[in-house]
């Protein structure tokens, strides 16, 4: 790169040497022109000699080297000149750019472990993680990368998850914790068995999937390989067709002028500007968005993405946490605390979730000698003997078979009528939790145009309708069968715009026909669980929903970064081509067509990177 | 069977995007696809015509850009 930065600041010294010179000397300006110009272009002929004996013609070391000898066949000795200095000098700037936009990928995806400490015997030794088999033991000292997931044997830790999931937690691990490659050990020396290679562990899945997401090509990216396909030939035959047709058809018209048109035409050819910073923007995006925590398979599908209209949630597990807590205890004629001991001790022998949720609630021993009598109402909940006192837990159904009045009133979750002694003494509302920052989320979507987000539950009318309204949800189906969520999303195919998709959030294990079914599946919780990761488009490796909106965030931008891109470079090359043609734009014009808008457009493409604020 | 390369010296989307195409159309070959931004070019193709795939591919990359070398990732 040196050396070519060099060339060009000689060839340039020259060219003003030339211009210095004046053409009252016209052999020695000529001399010092030629000599700058092989200075600064010699190596783009030679290429395009090369090239043209391997039977390669419409490269653009051809191009440019026709364009600049014609110049100086036609006398534009100056224009020549210059157009090769700034074609030169526009390359560096290119190879500087594309080299730069390399590396920051490189650091987005900086989570590849470099050594893995392997123990043999009571030596450790460093080595490559490709080399380190399942069954090897290996130590993390604090500070340094896990090279592959294992399962921790001796010591105990914090591990910073940040470069999987974006954000910075930390986890703790112990003896029997798995841990993750990719991750960074934090304070304490750990020792763990390696349960999966290389390959197959984490940290080489996620790069793999960033990496081969760009050979998911986007429709932008299509639309530009083949307008690239197309757009060189056609304007190398208009330039043809400019240098000979006019000058014979049109009388007076001088062949060196239309010559110099057609030359410009040959400068503005390349389609680079395009082909370059189109997939680099997708590639940004997606890099960028792999930083936040959130994995896009393909530049397909952040396109896809961006033109969300619906956004359909699974309910259990993707908006609320999955895990069933007392919500409400509503006690009568004894305290709030009676009533859930007697609950939980009733239901202490059971292993249903309801019961563990209770136990959780009551945190105390269960003392097994206070309870007697024990028998399961299969449907209906349980009866026991209690401090000698009959005691029913259960639902309503069993409360109507023993003729005791209770509340009926219509509540949102499980809810356990208890009865001490054949009178009713209140009950107990178990509910799921709704994740911290699930109403953040819809708010955030919305924000971010999604027309309409919809609820799939199989949870009751009542448990759907109401974290529905608690979050905002536009519409909710409740008490469907996992068969049904397909079906249910087909309907809400005709709701949408020809060119709007549909989006299905899920936990990515019991729904993988509806992710499958819709425009885009999103799984939630990838981190660590490969069954999400498989069955996904797009993978949020955190348990949260606000990510949704992030990735909404993220492919919206990326879309309009490509946008800027193509409108900006295709309409300045045509622009200029169209001004060319009638003799308006000089070649000056035409270099910056070219080079001007590649380094233009390739800068505009960095800012897909950037997703800090998103 | 999947093959992934490093193409050192690759300087130019658009042959990037040829050798894309031309690759693609070997025969043998299921899938191709060449990473301008990480120079990685990975070939998807049968097993047993590996080996001239490879080769093959060797040569069209040559062909579009002789400075770029295509070394085993």
């Amino acid at each position: 790169m040196k050396k070519h930065l060099w060339r060009i600041i000689i060839g340039t010294a020259v060219f003003i040497a030339a211009i210095a010179v004046g053409s009252d000397i016209k052999w020695l300006q000529i001399a010092l022109f030629a000599a700058s110009y092989i200075v600064a272009g010699g190596d783009v002929v030679g290429k395009a000699a090369r090239n043209i004996i391997r039977g390669k013609v419409f490269d653009e070391n051809f191009l440019m080297g026709v364009a600049t000898i014609g110049a100086f066949l036609i006398g534009e000795y100056p224009e020549g000149v210059a157009v090769m200095l700034f074609y030169q000098l526009g390359e560096l700037f290119q190879d500087y750019a594309v080299d730069k936009s390399r590396k920051s990928i490189a650091s987005l995806m900086d989570i590849r472990p470099d050594y893995a400490n392997v123990k043999k015997g009571d030596e450790l030794i460093k080595v490559d993680p490709d080399e380190v088999r399942v069954g090897d033991i290996i130590v993390i000292k604090a500070g340094e990368k896990i090279p592959l997931d294992a399962r921790v044997i001796e010591g105990s830790s914090m591990v910073d998850t940040s470069a999987l999931t974006g954000e910075s937690a930390l986890r703790e691990v112990d003896v029997g914790s798995d841990i993750l490659s990719g991750c960074i050990n934090v304070n304490r020396v750990i020792t763990a068995e390696v349960t999966k290679e290389y390959e197959e562990s984490t940290v080489s899945r996620i790069l793999d999937l960033v990496e081969n997401a760009s050979s998911k090509k986007s429709k932008s990216e299509q639309f530009i390989t083949k307008f690239a396909g197309y757009y060189t030939p056609v304007v190398v035959l208009v330039a043809v067709f400019l240098a000979f047709v006019p000058p014979l058809v049109i009388n007076g018209a001088a062949f060196s002028e239309w010559i110099y048109r057609a030359l410009s035409f040959l400068v503005v050819s390349c389609p680079c500007a395009l082909v370059i910073s189109i997939p680099l923007s997708f590639f940004g995006g997606i890099g960028g968005a792999s930083r936040k925590g959130v994995l896009v398979k393909g530049g397909n599908y952040l396109e896809a993405l961006a033109r969300t209209e619906i956004m359909v949630f699974d309910k259990t597990g993707t908006l609320t946490k999955g895990v069933f807590n007392v919500h409400e205890i509503h006690a009568e004629g004894i305290s709030a605390e009676q009533l859930l001991e007697l609950a939980a001790y009733a239901e202490s022998y059971s292993n249903h979730p309801i019961s563990a949720s209770l136990q959780r609630a009551y945190g105390k021993e269960i003392d097994n000698r206070r309870i007697s009598e024990v028998e399961e109402i299969s449907g209906h909940g349980v009866s026991a003997t209690i401090d000698g006192k009959k005691v029913l837990a259960g639902n309503i159904k069993l409360m109507d078979k023993m003729n005791i009045p209770c509340s009926r009133e219509e509540l949102a979750g499980t809810v356990v009528h208890v009865a001490v002694d054949n009178v009713y003494a209140g009950y107990i509302l178990i509910a799921d939790e709704i994740k911290a920052d699930s109403a953040q989320a819809i708010k955030e979507l919305k924000a971010a145009d999604i027309r309409q987000t919809v609820m799939l539950t199989g949870d009751n009318r009542n448990v759907g309708a109401k974290v529905a309204k608690e979050l905002g949800i536009d519409k909710v189906y409740a008490e469907l069968l996992p068969g049904d969520k397909v079906e249910k999303l087909e309907e809400l195919f005709s709701q949408k715009s020809a060119r709007g998709k549909i989006a299905f959030v899920g936990d990515g294990i019991n729904d993988a026909p509806v992710l499958a079914r819709a425009d885009i599946g999103i799984a939630m919780g990838g981190l660590g669980s490969d069954a999400a990761i498989e069955a996904a488009d797009v993978v949020i490796m955190t348990d949260e929903p606000s990510k949704i909106a992030t990735a909404i965030r993220v492919s919206k931008k990326t879309l309009r970064i490509a946008y800027q891109n193509i409108v900006f470079a295709i309409g300045i090359k045509i622009t200029v081509l169209a001004l060319s043609a009638f003799g308006l734009a000089s070649m000056w014009a035409a270099i910056f067509a070219d080079v001007g808008v590649t380094v233009i457009a390739i800068l505009n493409s960095f800012g897909a990177l950037n997703v800090k604020n998103l | 069977m999947k093959k992934k390369f490093i193409l050192e010296g690759l300087g130019c989307a658009n042959c990037a995007a040829k050798m894309e195409k031309a690759i693609k159309e070997l025969d043998g070959v299921r899938e191709a696809s060449v990473n301008f931004i990480t120079t990685k070019l990975i070939i998807d193709g049968e097993d047993e015509k590996m080996p001239e795939i490879i080769q093959a591919a060797e040569k069209i990359i040559k062909k579009i850009e002789p400075d770029t070398v295509m070394k085993k990732a």
